[in-house]
């Protein structure tokens, strides 16, 4: 049996991060994992256990991207590797996407890729079934659960949350899932395992190395702005009672055609 | 005129809301051909009509009844690559997200997803999206050549009117999976029962860790029922199990962008905000005043929420004559 978790590293969640005059997005804090990349570890590190298999992380990036798959090894994944060229700078999805496919298959015998829902920086999920659809597995987005899995028998079954309910699938392996944060309790590194990653060697692999060129770009960032701020101040309702508040409040939104 | 398709996502015969967005933004760009898959779908397809489709490619098929990804990715993939279109667009929602990327790689056709606007420029595409959990806003254009592909965030487009008298031709395609051909079947779908649709939702009432417990939802549901919204919820309160995570709002959960969202006792982390800070108009109920929420709503309101729910809705249920 062999997982893969697909990762990258992202400014921390709380950071604040705004386009500096060169019209590029910075923030000072520290990159940590992907924050939905912290259940697609913990599922692959559960599975691993269960299954007595082998478990790798993998990124494409620079080196920053290094952060996220030393959290992957430290919390417990047996290996990692990361793709990097400098033609990949600037790379759409779908260039990102061929990496990734092209990198499963050198690994090999890969039965299940796992990604995070989403790359919560680029606010995206398309390359999930990009890769997919490049490595010709099925696929299975917002997955809340595994109820099954077999590997002898090449097969899982798994909860999909969707806008109007609950879907259950069957799926032959090999295949692509995305995760939800509900699948599990996440894991998160001891002090040995962050000592035993910091020494892992991690190959870095290039464009050449994994048999493919940049080709032509389909899309492109343009530019990148702050949003606008939000207007106007708070109005702060007051009253008596609450009772004179809500009467207040409703009449406003009422009388502003929000209701 | 640009040539314009829509993958038209249906559930239990009828559009989905966000496609129904689709169907008008892409009038905006062109004849909109509309394609329906799915098993018995002649209703959606006068839907797809009503909201501004010239003609709609249906594919009617056993294998296409419940929704999956492979034989709904292949066969857009060969509808697209027959006919090609100038644009391919669909809503959003998860199966959109699935077959859209999906049919994108394909066709080596790369793709704008979850954009907030959209316009053509010398027959490119031009989109902005939300990066950085909101925090940034990235203008992204299509530089490459073939059919472009977009897929369009819920509820950042205004769906037509209907116009029920509207028709025209549709045409039959075949599936291009067999049965046998597909690894996925779908064993069952729960449909979720009331205010958890947060995706379509005109109207979101949260509720935070200020509820105190699973049953501190109950007036924050009233409100919403009272209003006809969905129910949304911090994630101290599904993490604390007092509320399934489909109700979650933020970085780890949905992002949402109502016309009016109600905050309930949630304080307004970063984290809360990237879910939510796209919404109209917003209203924070707290009891702190210095609570960061105060400094996202256009009204707020300090007060203990379990004493002022009950007489809002109160307020509400006379207004509206409920
Ligand atoms: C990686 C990561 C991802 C995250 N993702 C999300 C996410 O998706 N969504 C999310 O919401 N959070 C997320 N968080 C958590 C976030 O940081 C906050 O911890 C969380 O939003 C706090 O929830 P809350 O506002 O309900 O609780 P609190 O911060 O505890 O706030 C409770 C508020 O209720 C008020 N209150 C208490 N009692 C009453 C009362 N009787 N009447 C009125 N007001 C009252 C208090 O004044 C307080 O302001 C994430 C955090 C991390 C690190």
């Amino acid at each position: 049996m062999h997982v893969v978790v697909v990762t990258k590293s992202t400014p921390d969640t709380a950071a604040k991060v705004t386009v500096d005059a060169s019209g590029k997005p910075t923030w000072t804090e520290a990159m940590v994992i992907n924050p939905w990349d912290e259940y697609a570890v913990t599922e692959a590190i559960l599975l691993k256990e269960a299954h007595k298999g082998q478990a790798t992380i993998l990124t494409v990036g620079t080196e920053e991207h290094n952060e996220a798959l030393k959290q992957g090894l430290a919390i417990g994944l047996d290996q990692a590797a990361r793709v990097w060229d400098d033609a990949l700078v600037g790379a759409d999805s779908l260039l990102y996407a061929k990496a990734v496919a092209a990198a499963i298959q050198k690994l090999g015998n890969v039965d299940l890729v796992i990604f995070g829902k989403e790359f919560a920086d680029l606010g995206s999920d398309v390359h999930v079934y990009q890769v997919a659809r490049k490595l010709g597995y099925a696929v299975l987005g917002s997955v809340s659960k595994i109820l099954e899995i077999d590997f002898a028998a090449k097969t899982i079954k798994v909860e999909r949350m969707l806008e109007q309910g609950k879907q259950i699938v069957t799926s032959k392996l090999p295949a692509v899932i995305a995760v939800l944060k509900d699948i599990n309790e996440p894991k998160y590194p001891s002090f040995i395992g962050i000592r035993k990653a910091a020494k892992a060697e991690i190959p870095v692999w290039s464009l050449a190395d994994l048999g493919l060129d940049a080709g032509t770009r389909q899309t492109q960032v343009s530019a990148y702005t702050n949003p606008p701020k939000i207007e106007g101040e708070v109005e702060i309702i007051e009253g008596a009672s609450a009772a004179e508040k809500a009467a207040k409040l409703a009449d406003k939104l009422i009388e502003a055609k929000v209701i | 005129m640009a040539n314009v398709f829509i993958w038209a996502e249906h559930f239990n015969g009828k559009l989905v809301q966000a496609s129904r967005e689709a169907l008008g933004l892409g009038s905006t760009l062109g004849d909109v051909t509309a394609l329906v898959f799915g098993k018995g779908v002649d209703e959606v397809a006068k839907e797809a009509f009503a909201y501004g489709a010239k003609k709609v490619i249906k594919a009617d098929d056993a294998t296409l009844a419940d929704f999956r990804t492979e034989p709904y990715t292949t066969l857009l993939s060969k509808v697209v690559k027959d006919n090609n279109p100038d644009f391919v667009l669909a809503a959003a929602t998860v199966r959109g997200r699935e077959v859209m990327g999906g049919a994108s790689a394909d066709l080596d056709a790369g793709i704008l997803s979850d954009v907030t606007d959209l316009k053509v420029e010398g027959g490119k595409l031009v989109a902005t999206r939300a990066v950085y959990s909101g925090k940034v806003i990235s203008t992204e254009a299509y530089v490459g050549s073939g059919p472009q592909f977009a897929t369009l965030r819920n509820r950042a487009f205004k769906a037509p009117a209907p116009d029920t008298s509207r028709s025209g031709e549709v045409s039959s395609v075949s599936p291009v999976l067999s049965e046998d051909q597909i690894a996925t079947k779908q064993v069952s779908f729960e449909e979720s029962v009331g205010q958890v649709n947060l995706s379509d939702a005109a109207i979101i009432v949260s509720g935070g860790r200020g509820v105190g417990g699973p049953d501190g939802f109950k007036p924050v549901r009233e409100l919403a029922a009272v209003l006809g919204g969905a129910v949304g919820a911090s994630r101290a309160t599904v993490d604390a199990g007092w509320i399934p995570y489909a109700h979650q709002v933020g970085q780890t959960g949905k992002v949402v962008s109502p016309d009016l969202y109600i905050a309930c006792g949630i304080s307004g982390a970063i984290q809360h905000q990237a879910g939510m800070r796209t919404s109209k108009t917003i209203v924070a109920i707290n009891k702190d005043g210095e609570a960061p929420i105060f400094k996202l709503a256009r009204y707020g309101v300090v007060h203990d929420l379990f004493e002022f729910l009950p007489e809002l809705t109160k307020a509400f249920k006379e207004r509206l004559g409920k």
